[in-house]
């Protein structure tokens, strides 16, 4: 059991790492890694929206969405037992979940730890937007290559969003310094972020075979 | 006039305001499926007639959408059109193109392209232009998607649309997976900046001769 959970975070954070493999996540990724510090404090909030949302979504669609005895509606509604809501229904939800714990995440903090809400500022909302938070609810759901149950389904989702941070960490720190180096007029800025990112993914290749 | 300034919706979503180039959005999905310009081709279909279809409704039914909750109200409509595109595909294309773009046509629901539109231009304007302004943009950052896929397919595989470009070629397979992606989007960008900046040194020159 520990031997699995350990594969799947070494697995999602370094050999699949969301942003450098499997380019999920870029536009935040590029956005807000300019500076180490609000890096960290994204990284973070991805981390905690994707493990509770990976979570909130493994039970969505196990006990809604799939077609079964478990489904909770089709006690209500017997035709939906054959059928399901899969097909019709995930997208939507989905995005739903993530929205709607984005907003949560957002209240409890400025109520909790307003230090950290403050720090945060915009980039909170925009986590609903973030391509990883979707993209790791929808792998974590596809059933392919296995069905994963619920507690790997929300040790991939901690892990996607630590690779996530690892990653936003590295770039933020090359980016500090590229700031000081003189570099062609038209690939200052996002072309050589890119350029960059592209050595990072080509050095992150020398994880992969790591895990099977 | 009128005409005059419907073309001009369309027309500017394709250089002017080229998705890919000019605002750097969606990058997400620019990079997974440009492995293959067939990839590229359906992708940029999928996404525009969800851009299409959203920029059409919301704004047809833009003074209904209070201004707090609008961002709900738009993922709504988006998604649902998401999850239409999704079950045509389904349908309708090849098993194999369906898996190779696998989650990122659900992943169209968060492309930061849709949304901008949605909110800076769908929410603003009439249905009509909306249309428009959703085609034109779907069609500049199809054809990007183009460029970008068939880059890669050339170095990367040797192929272009499946078709062999030349015998002797030894393709370099590292263009096909995702450092290949993110040096060549790197370097079209810079390409483009570089026009752009020496255009622009070249009315200052011109303006000067004049004076």
């Amino acid at each position: 059991m520990i031997k699995e959970i350990v594969l799947i975070i070494i697995s999602v954070v370094f050999v699949n790492n969301f942003v450098l493999a499997k380019f999920l996540g870029l536009c935040p990724f590029l956005g807000v890694s300019q500076k180490t510090s609000s890096a960290m404090g994204m990284g973070v909030a991805v981390t905690f929206v994707m493990t509770l949302s990976s979570a909130i979504t493994w039970i969505v669609y196990n006990f809604i969405l799939l077609p079964g005895d478990a489904n909770i509606i089709a006690k209500v509604f017997p035709s939906i037992r054959e059928l399901g809501l899969i097909e019709v229904l995930k997208t939507i939800s989905y995005i739903l979940v993530i929205a709607t714990l984005v907003q949560l995440v957002e209240m409890m903090l400025r109520k909790m730890v307003p230090a950290l809400y403050e720090s945060l500022g915009i980039y909170l909302p925009l986590i609903t937007t973030n391509c990883a938070v979707l993209g790791v609810a929808l792998l974590n759901t596809t059933d392919s290559p296995k069905h994963l149950g619920f507690l790997q389904a929300t040790v991939q989702g901690f892990g996607a969003g630590v690779g996530f941070t690892v990653a936003m960490l590295l770039m933020s720190g090359i980016r500090e310094r590229l700031a000081l180096v003189n570099i062609p007029q038209s690939l200052r800025g996002i072309p050589i972020a890119f350029i960059c990112t592209g050595l990072m993914a080509l050095a992150f290749f020398g994880f992969s075979g790591m895990v099977q | 006039m009128a005409e005059q300034n419907n073309l001009k919706e369309f027309t500017k979503g394709i250089v002017q305001y080229n998705p890919m180039f000019v605002l750097v959005l969606g990058l997400c999905p620019s990079l997974a499926v440009t492995t293959s310009v067939k990839n590229g081709v359906a992708m940029g279909g999928a996404a525009t007639f969800v851009l299409i279809c959203s920029n059409f409704i919301i704004s047809v039914v833009r003074s209904f959408i209070p201004r707090e909750i609008r961002i709900p109200c738009f993922i709504v409509v988006i998604a649902a059109f998401v999850t239409m595109v999704e079950l045509l595909m389904k349908a309708y294309l090849p098993p194999d193109l369906n898996a190779s773009l696998g989650i990122f046509i659900p992943l169209i629901v968060v492309n930061c392209i849709i949304m901008y539109r949605a909110e800076s231009f769908a929410y603003k304007n009439k249905p009509l232009v909306s249309i428009l302004d959703g085609a034109g943009l779907g069609l500049g950052w199809t054809l990007s998607l183009c460029l970008v896929s068939a880059i890669r397919e050339i170095l990367g595989a040797g192929t272009i649309f499946g078709l062999k470009v030349s015998e002797s070629y030894q393709p370099a397979s590292v263009m096909i997976m995702a450092p290949g992606a993110f040096i060549v989007l790197g370097l079209l960008l810079g390409f483009f900046n570089w026009r752009k900046l020496r255009k622009s040194e070249k009315s200052m020159k011109a303006y000067m001769k004049h004076d």
